[in-house]
Formats: structure tokens, C-alpha cells, sequence
């Protein structure tokens, strides 16, 4: 019981993580695969806040009467990551305009098959 | 002065540069520029090798923060090697680019071309010079996103799907590794790369290193392309530009090949990952793997570019079983092949470029005759592709030679044996263009064809000129790779 309620943010982290890994390699439509992409990577976000967190502790700031304080660091680091998986998501969907211009489609299949039909 | 900020000068200037490019605006001024910004880059990792060689390693504390704390830079002599080598092919391929991109990216979109190719530039750098976990996660992503960007510039519509199959799998190893390094956070509570394999080593037996250790493991592997999942790969070079396959198969798999030694060797130390993981049970076997189905697979490409991708999947192969041997001489193999290859294949396909350039083609049927109508061009491909096959006089036999003979040592004669007969298919893939090129009647494309432009094979045949010059002259290469790989073993 405790190991799966005293840990459940981890559960949540794996759940989330083997859920945006699914939709990567069994959606074909291209959007889609960002999105999974997107949870995927919000699964890890998840993970280092967790690992951060210190029970009863508050924000890391200096203020009297507050003893305990969360760890700050795991926070700042994500707050890069998460810089970089909006750029991820920014460069992928610019990809995906501009294979909708030249393809008329973002549905992968599809994509391969107008390439075949070219090279016939 | 200048001296003491070396290191965090090799970072500053390509990524002040990008930018600067930006505002630059016109092609002729942006590609100048980023050329100066390049030489300079190849200067300073000069500079920082013979410092390095000369007092050992180099530790730069980032704003004057000392190290568990603050990030630190950290170059030994495996880190000023691939800064070496990374630097001095961005610079030559940079010197190449402008006449080649003439004919594959509009003008008004080339200051583009300068700033991502030096941003990817710095990332690459980046990796190979922090001593700080998450640093390098983020110059990872620096050079990732950067080279997705390069890849979809192609002619060819078909580098859009490349390039986004490549962001696909670039982003979940990357975010492997990140998942890797939050773990191996989790365990020690420091993200210094010195630090924290003092503390690993310190704990034994914890199931979250057993598992941060497989996340990174595979996102590496992911990154460098290892068999089998180098699914992007061969897509992506092939409908590239042609200036931006000779720079990211030069020096971007290379770099995940260090980050897995720094890793393996530096943070986690050989006793865990090879005897507690048996790491070398599963690379082993997945190297020679790649090395013998990427070389076959390679065989039967129409697109000469495409085929050379499937090389270099194999020949990443040749480097990772000289590391999965954990011996100094496999790594020396290995090491020395980092190098080599990405000499060889920087030169090769910037032939290709050439000829992408006067024939409009890379594919075999266009390429009937070539040889007789750019004799400079195709001469600088063969000597390359007598690289691959590992003919002695070029380096590639230098690092065969080392592979074979850590093989021998601890007396694994089959995989011997088997590094042997790989060689006869990359003669097989090479011998076929060889003749195409030189024995048939030329082609429509080919009868038409001048000989390259002169800014073009001055930079093709100095990467090339430099295979034979290694294969050679081998103490600085070989010298380094293994007093790199000594070092990186903790052998005296």
C-alpha cells in the first residue's frame, strides 16, 4: 500500500511517460506525435520536480518562522528543459506547416506514399 | 589573460557570432563572417590542445563559481581532441559552403544557413567541453534543434519528413538522457561530472543507477545512431545540403560517441559498466551487428549520399567495438577513429557536393563517367573511399589496425576475423561507384559536367589530403587517442 500511494507522483511520472511514448510511435498523424512528444517530456518535468520536494517544506524563500524549505535547484533546471521543449514544439510544428505546404497532408503514410507515386 | 578564458572563449565566440549574423542580413557579409568566426574557433582549440598537453587538465570555473557548486569547464586531452577535430572540420566545411549553398538555398535565406550552422557549431562544442551534466544536456539540445533546422534547408521536400523523423528521435533520446541524468541527480545530489563519480562509486549496489544507467545508455545510443536505431539517419543526410551532411556526419554522431565515454569511463568507471552492467556484452555484439547489416544495406542504394549515410552507420559500429573491448588499445581504436572517420567522411561528402553541384545528381545511373569529365573531384572521392575500405597509406588502416589487434589481444580472433571481412562489403560499395565513375560511358548529366569550382576542392582535397597525411604520420593522432584513452581507463 505504501509503495503505491506514498510514492504516487512516480506512478504518475511513469504513467505519463509511457502514455506520450504510445502516442509517438503509434500515431501517424504528425500533430500528434508532437503532442505525445509534449507529454513525454512533461512526464520528466515531473520527475525532477518530485525529486525536489521535501515534505512540509515551502517555497525557497527567506522568510522567518520558515524552517524548511523545498530543494530550488531541480525547479531551476526544469525551467530550462522547459524552455528547450518549447522549442522542440516551436521547430516541430514549423516542420509541420511547411510539410502540409509541399505534401497537402501530415498523415505519415500518406506522406510516404506521394513519395513512392513521385519516384514511379 | 586571453589565455586563462580560452576555454569559455571557444563557446562564446561561435554563439556571440550567431546572432551577429542575424543582423548582418546580407549572404556575402554573413558567410564571410561566420568563416573568420570559424578559423578562429579552429585556433583557439589549438591553442587549448597544446596548453592542455602541456600542464594536463584544465578547469575554468563559470563566473567564478568554484566547482561542485558552479559549472565548470573542464578540458583534458579527450575533450581538447574532439574539440580539435570538431572545430577545424566546421572551419573547412564553412570555407567550402558558400559556392555549394549558391546552388541549394536562396540567397535571402543563407544568413539563416550562418547563424544555425554556428549555433550548432557551439552546441557541439559545448558538449565536448563542460564537466557539468545538465550543461551538457542543454548544449545537446543547442546543437539537436540547430541541425533539425540545417537538414530541413534540403532541396529536395523530401528533407522535411527527414528532418522531422530525426527532431522525433533526437527529442526522445534527448530526453532519455535527461531522464538519465535526473536519476543519477536523484542518487548523488550533485550534477558535476567529477563529483558525482566520486559519490557513485562511493555507494554500490542501487537499483537507480542500474536504471539511470540504461536510460542514458540507450538515449546515447539513440543520438550516435548505434544499430539499431539509427533509423534517422540515413534519411537525414541524404536529402540535406550537401555542405550540411559533410558537417553534421563529421562531427554530430562523433560527439554522442564522447558523451558515451564521458559517461561510461568518466562518471560511472569501468568496473560498474562493464562488469557490473556487462555493457561491452551488448555493444559488442550491436556494433558488429550494424557494422555488417548498415555495410550490405549500403551496397544496394541508388543515392550515393544515402549509401554513404549507411556507411557511416557501420562505421560508427568500428568505433563503438573498439570501445566495448575497454581496453587501451580498443579505445585507442576507437578514439583515433572518431577521428579519422570524421575526416574521411567529411571529405567524401564534400565530393559529393561537387558533384551534386555540376551534375544535379547524386544518383549512381547520373554519375556513369564522371570520372573523366571531373578527374580532381572523383580522384578525392576514391582516395576517401580507399579510406573506408582501410587500405594502408590512409587512416582508415591505421584504426583498423588498432581494432584488429585489441581484438587479438585478449584473443577474440572471431570478431577479428569478422572486422576483416567487413572490409571486403565497404570495398564492395566503393569498388561499385569506382567503376560507375571511371569505366562507363558518361551520362546525359556527366558529358555535360566541368570540374568543380576551385573554393570547392581546395577544402575537399585538404580534408582528404589530411586522411593520407594521418594515415602516415601518425604520432599525433594515435599519440593523443591514447594517452586520451589512458587516461580515461585511470591506467597510469
Amino acid at each position: 500500500m505504501k509503495t503505491i500511494l506514498g510514492l504516487y507522483n512516480y506512478w504518475i511520472v511513469i504513467f505519463l511517460m509511457m502514455t506520450g511514448f504510445y502516442i509517438v510511435i503509434s500515431r501517424g498523424n504528425l500533430i500528434k506525435k508532437v503532442i505525445g512528444l509534449n507529454i513525454f517530456q512533461t512526464s520528466v518535468f515531473l520527475l525532477y520536480i518530485t525529486i525536489g520536494k521535501v515534505r512540509g517544506g515551502t517555497a525557497p524563500i527567506l522568510e522567518e518562522g520558515v524552517k524548511v524549505y523545498s530543494h530550488p535547484l531541480p525547479s531551476v533546471l526544469i525551467l530550462t528543459a522547459i524552455v528547450v521543449g518549447v522549442a522542440t514544439t516551436a521547430m516541430a510544428l514549423a516542420l509541420i506547416v511547411r510539410i502540409k505546404e509541399s505534401y497537402g497532408t501530415i498523415e505519415e503514410d500518406e506522406i510516404r506514399e506521394r513519395d513512392v507515386e513521385r519516384e514511379a | 589573460m586571453i589565455e586563462y578564458h580560452l576555454p569559455i572563449l571557444q563557446i562564446l565566440v561561435p554563439l556571440v557570432a550567431a546572432p551577429i549574423c542575424v543582423l548582418l542580413r546580407r549572404a556575402a557579409l554573413a558567410q564571410g563572417f561566420s568563416i573568420a568566426v570559424c578559423w578562429t574557433t579552429f585556433a583557439m582549440s589549438i591553442a587549448l590542445l597544446l596548453r592542455v598537453a602541456e600542464v594536463g587538465t584544465i578547469s575554468y570555473d563559470l563566473g567564478g563559481w568554484p566547482a561542485p557548486w558552479g559549472i565548470v569547464y573542464r578540458v583534458d586531452l579527450l575533450s581538447a581532441f574532439i574539440l580539435l577535430f570538431v572545430s577545424g572540420i566546421g572551419a573547412i566545411v564553412i570555407t567550402y559552403a558558400p559556392r555549394s549553398l549558391a546552388s541549394e538555398i536562396p540567397r535571402e535565406k543563407r544568413y539563416l544557413f550562418c547563424t544555425t550552422y554556428l549555433l550548432c557549431l557551439t552546441g557541439l562544442l559545448g558538449i565536448a567541453i563542460t564537466g557539468d551534466l545538465f550543461n551538457l544536456f542543454v548544449f545537446l539540445e543547442i546543437s539537436s534543434l540547430s541541425s533539425y533546422a540545417l537538414i530541413s534547408l534540403g532541396k529536395s521536400r523530401r528533407a522535411l519528413p527527414a528532418a522531422f523523423q530525426y527532431l522525433v528521435m533526437g527529442t526522445i533520446g534527448a530526453t532519455f538522457i535527461l531522464i538519465g541524468i535526473g536519476l543519477m541527480y536523484m542518487l548523488t545530489g550533485t550534477l558535476n561530472m567529477a563529483d558525482m563519480a566520486v559519490r557513485i562509486r562511493a555507494e554500490e549496489g542501487l537499483r537507480a543507477a542500474l536504471v539511470a544507467f540504461a536510460f542514458l545508455s540507450v538515449g546515447i545510443s539513440l543520438k550516435m545512431a548505434l544499430f539499431p536505431l539509427h533509423a534517422w539517419l540515413p534519411n537525414a543526410y541524404a536529402y540535406a545540403p550537401s555542405v550540411v551532411t559533410a558537417f553534421l556526419a563529421a562531427t554530430a554522431t562523433k560527439v554522442s560517441v564522447y558523451i558515451l565515454l564521458r559517461f561510461v569511463f568518466t562518471v560511472f568507471g569501468v568496473e560498474f559498466a562493464f562488469e557490473d552492467m556487462s555493457l561491452d556484452a551488448v555493444l559488442g555484439p550491436l556494433a558488429l551487428a550494424g557494422i555488417f547489416v548498415a555495410s550490405t544495406v549500403a551496397i544496394f542504394q541508388r543515392d550515393i549520399k544515402r549509401m554513404l549515410a549507411y556507411s557511416s552507420v557501420a562505421q560508427i559500429g568500428y568505433i563503438v567495438l573498439g570501445i566495448s573491448f575497454a581496453s587501451v588499445t580498443g579505445l585507442t581504436g576507437g578514439i583515433v577513429h572518431l577521428f579519422n572517420h570524421a575526416m574521411i567522411k567529411g571529405g567524401l561528402f564534400m565530393a559529393m557536393g561537387c558533384i551534386a553541384l555540376r551534375l544535379g545528381s547524386v544518383e549512381i545511373d547520373d554519375m556513369r563517367g564522371v570520372g573523366r569529365r571531373m578527374p580532381l573531384t572523383m580522384s578525392a572521392w576514391a582516395l576517401g573511399g580507399l579510406g573506408l575500405i582501410g587500405m594502408p597509406v590512409t587512416v582508415g588502416f591505421v584504426s583498423k589496425w588498432y581494432l584488429i589487434s585489441a581484438a587479438l589481444e585478449i584473443g577474440w580472433w572471431p570478431v577479428a576475423v569478422l572486422v576483416l571481412l567487413s572490409s571486403l562489403l565497404a570495398l564492395v560499395y566503393v569498388w561499385r561507384v569506382v567503376e560507375v565513375a571511371y569505366f562507363q560511358q558518361p551520362s546525359e548529366r556527366a558529358a555535360e559536367a566541368r570540374e568543380a569550382p576551385l573554393a570547392m576542392l581546395i577544402p575537399t582535397w585538404v580534408l582528404i589530403g589530411a586522411t593520407v597525411v594521418f594515415g602516415l604520420w601518425t604520432s599525433l593522432s594515435v599519440g593523443v587517442a591514447r594517452r586520451a584513452a589512458q587516461l580515461l581507463l585511470g591506467a597510469p
